[in-house]
């Protein structure tokens, strides 16, 4: 197996443990987006088109309130804000590959995908298989995403709901937040979203999701740039 | 306008937001910075992500021990600091919740 390949199969291998909280949330998605009225192709599509599971939770509940499709797009646009950071953070990384790359990987840049492909990048550094990696979770989680919709489609919620599988995902994130705490300034951008989230979670359209993130990112760099010129901890 | 056109339309201005810092990262200058405000995207969006997830529960915070979510995070966090494994920090988080459930 030569270097790409391998890059490849270790990004399924990482996205792996992931599919516990997304194959659930998918077919979940499948039987409500059938339940809000849209048809089984509209709804399979809208997982390939759209391809951001909870914009398509929020656009399956819209439709089903009848709510006019202008303020539905808007809607998703806003909901999916978070992904214009995922986009800075690691456009660094793939600076130099062709557009083709760029375009397929800018695709398949979901919340999933970025927390294993960004902690992969900041271990490897600018390794030049890097985006095998990526592309090998980006894929992992489109098919098993295209999958699980099927499946809820098919075969309605076959899950019990005392099943906690919901849980799977945050706890997921757990696992991938550790490594990123590598000094003070990202422990306190963690604590500042963390906090900011919790206290703005009523607030509409994940912008609370967008204010922590802003205001965690914000508390870190200041904490950074007040340290001493050469100091890392 | 049809569902066809607001999937589209959605599906475009996502794309568009995945892309755009990736497209204009060597065609614009990126101030020094912004450059290295990146590396706390991660911390913070996940830990923005993972907090009310936990802690928020039929839209109010619940900071009690009855809130079985809030426990059997913390064991993932205990899991996940001592093992750094992913696998092992959702199976000991899921198996402390749904004991927890089981139990209470």
């Amino acid at each position: 197996m030569n270097i790409s390949q391998r890059s490849f199969w270790a990004g399924v291998r990482a996205e792996l443990p992931l599919l516990m909280g997304v194959v659930p949330f998918g077919m979940i998605y499948g039987v409500l987006a059938l339940n809000a009225g849209l048809r089984p192709v509209a709804a399979q599509m809208m997982s390939s088109i759209v391809f951001a599971g909870s914009a398509q939770f929020i656009t399956a509940q819209l439709v089903r309130e009848a709510v006019p499709g202008t303020v539905i797009v808007l809607t998703i646009a806003v909901v999916n804000l978070r992904h214009m950071l995922y986009s800075a953070s690691v456009a660094p990384y793939v600076r130099d590959l062709p557009m083709g790359w760029k375009i397929l990987l800018s695709y398949l840049l979901t919340d999933e995908a970025y927390a294993v492909t960004i902690l992969n990048y900041e271990k490897e550094g600018d390794a030049p298989s890097g985006h095998w990696f990526f592309l090998g979770a980006g894929l992992t989680l489109w098919i098993s995403w295209q999958l699980s919709t099927a499946a809820g489609i098919l075969l309605g919620t076959t899950l019990p709901e005392s099943w906690p599988l919901d849980f799977a995902l945050p706890i997921t994130f757990i696992a991938l937040i550790f490594p990123t705490l590598k000094d003070r300034p990202a422990i306190a951008a963690a604590l500042t979203a963390g906090t900011v989230a919790l206290f703005a979670h009523d607030l509409p359209y994940k912008l609370g999701l967008m204010l922590a993130g802003l205001l965690g990112i914000l508390v870190g760099t200041v904490l950074e740039e007040r340290k001493a010129p050469k100091g890392t901890l | 306008m049809s569902i066809w056109l607001v999937f589209l339309l959605g599906g475009i201005l996502t794309f568009g937001m995945r892309f755009i810092f990736i497209y204009l990262l060597g065609r614009i200058e990126i101030p020094e910075t912004l450059r290295r405000a990146l590396r706390f995207v991660p911390p913070a969006v996940l830990t923005a992500i993972v907090v009310p997830e936990l802690l928020v529960r039929s839209g109010q915070i619940d900071l009690s021990p009855s809130n079985f979510r809030l426990l059997a995070g913390m064991a993932a966090v205990l899991v996940a600091w001592k093992t750094k494994n992913t696998l092992l920090t959702i199976l000991g988080g899921m198996l402390v919740l749904v004991l927890l459930e089981l139990i209470f």
